[in-house]
């Protein structure tokens, strides 16, 4: 069957068996391989991406499910050679160490910051509470959080400051 | 890699087309609707299908909650973020949000849908507990046209619905009765997002202090979600007291029929079905009297 759907502002239209899954249509396809693979079960989280604008894990959702719609990956992030802040934030705070859910987790918390731009630690505890990492104990990616809600809002203020 | 059996991809452009290839495709088709238990089922090759039927594009149909004087309707698309965020349910139904907020996890949330959890029909299942506690009926549509059946009705066995191969579920019906009402779910879990060991859920509905009537639900403890008539009549008449949240947890207790595996020790789920049965109840006719 022909599937066609915009990725990080693309539209890409190619024929895929009705099976593939979303996460496989992106790496092994459009060699989108920024989103992992991880448990395959919904349950890990790594291969989170924003389908219409929301997270969802793209192992468990079939590629031909997302025709017609939008889809944005760990590559829509950053514009050009300027991270995304969330990103920023996990660079700054050490909010990775193998790096294998952080794909997931940007998306995820990306979204987070999107709709509540000053999430408690509770709130992003909860945000984050479907997916896994191994690495971090993620106290650091709590605080990566933090760092870009904290940077985000101070843009802000600047920006206002400035018109 | 997990990936389902081949199988060719339909998408539902409205009930009535869907219905229609239903009718066409028989029982070598199957509606899809947040897939976040049907795709897990198919990749382990425990579900095969010819043709999936994908029902997502129908969500702007089926996904509603609308607030009547004698019942609220929740279309069967409704997702589960949005059950979560509802005001109106929580304001007349407050067991949702407790039980939205113990399922799955925000992501698995953002798609996973109120039908498709009820037509998963697993025991352990937590919005069939809630429609269970709060007597809900559903809805289901076929070429003939609409037929309503009761939870239990609804409910077969373990993974297996009243809804024929060529109906779809599409609404689900809770009565609102004219007393003060209130309505809670606890869940006992392994970690986050897990199903449940044991969940209980339990509405009252207060006249003047004392209880018209009272409904608990338990999920994870028999081949379906369990409802127990005789709590429900143990408690009538009374006024709310902790001997008779006591009563009630030792009737949950002995009418469940739990097994032993890796959640849990049979004795240990009948211990948490009376616990969670004695929570519930004060939680609910606290938030009846309030």
């Amino acid at each position: 069957m022909q599937v066609t759907m915009t990725v990080n502002g693309t539209e890409y239209t190619r024929e895929i068996e009705g099976r593939m899954l979303l996460v496989h249509f992106l790496r092994d396809v459009l060699s989108l391989t920024g989103t992992h693979w991880g448990c395959d079960t919904s349950n890990c989280g790594v291969c989170v991406v924003w389908l219409d604008g929301e997270p969802v894990k793209s192992c468990t959702v079939l590629a031909a499910m997302a025709g017609g719609h939008e889809v944005r990956t760990v590559e829509g992030l950053a514009n050009g050679a300027e991270l995304d802040p969330i990103q920023e934030g996990f660079r700054q705070c050490h909010g990775l160490q193998c790096g294998f859910c952080t794909p997931g987790m940007l998306m995820t918390c990306r979204a987070l910051l999107d709709k509540n731009p000053d999430p408690t630690e509770g709130e992003i505890r909860e945000a984050i509470s479907g997916q896994i990492c191994r690495c971090t104990g993620y106290s650091s990616i709590i605080r990566s959080v933090r760092w870009a809600a904290v940077h985000e809002s101070d843009a802000k203020e600047a920006e206002v400051a400035q018109a | 890699m997990q990936v389902p059996a081949p199988f060719e991809y339909e998408r539902a452009t409205s009930v009535d087309q869907a219905i229609g290839l239903l009718e066409r495709l028989g029982s070598s088709a199957r509606l899809v609707a947040g897939g976040h238990s049907l795709l897990p089922m198919m990749k382990l090759r425990l579900a095969n299908f010819e043709y999936l039927i994908d029902i997502n594009p129908l969500h702007s149909e089926l996904g509603y909650i609308r607030l009547g004087d004698d019942e609220v309707r929740i279309g069967a698309m409704t997702r589960h973020r949005e059950l979560l965020e509802s005001e109106i349910l929580a304001d007349v139904f407050p067991i949702f949000r407790d039980a939205e907020k113990v399922i799955a996890d925000p992501i698995v949330r953002n798609r996973g849908t109120l039908g498709g959890s009820l037509c998963q029909a697993d025991p352990s299942e937590d919005l069939s507990a809630v429609c269970t506690t709060l007597d809900a009926s559903c809805v289901i549509r076929g070429t003939a046209g609409e037929r309503v059946v009761t939870m239990e009705e609804f409910h077969v066995g373990p993974y297996e619905t009243a809804v024929q191969d060529n109906e779809i579920l599409t609404e689900i019906r809770i009565p609102r009765k004219n007393f003060r009402a209130g309505s809670a779910y606890a869940k006992v879990e392994r970690r986050a997002g897990d199903w449940a060991v044991v969940s209980a859920g339990a509405a009252v509905w207060l006249d003047d202090g004392r209880i018209v009537d009272a409904r608990v639900g338990l999920a994870a403890v028999g081949p379906n979600t369990t409802g127990i008539p005789e709590i429900s009549a143990a408690l009538r008449g009374n006024e709310p007291s902790e001997d008779l949240f006591q009563l009630a947890g030792a009737i949950a207790a002995r009418s469940c029929d739990p097994s032993t595996d890796t959640r849990g020790s049979a004795d240990y789920k009948r211990h948490l079905a009376d616990e969670l049965t004695r929570r519930t109840l004060r939680t609910a006719v606290e938030r009846a009297r309030s």
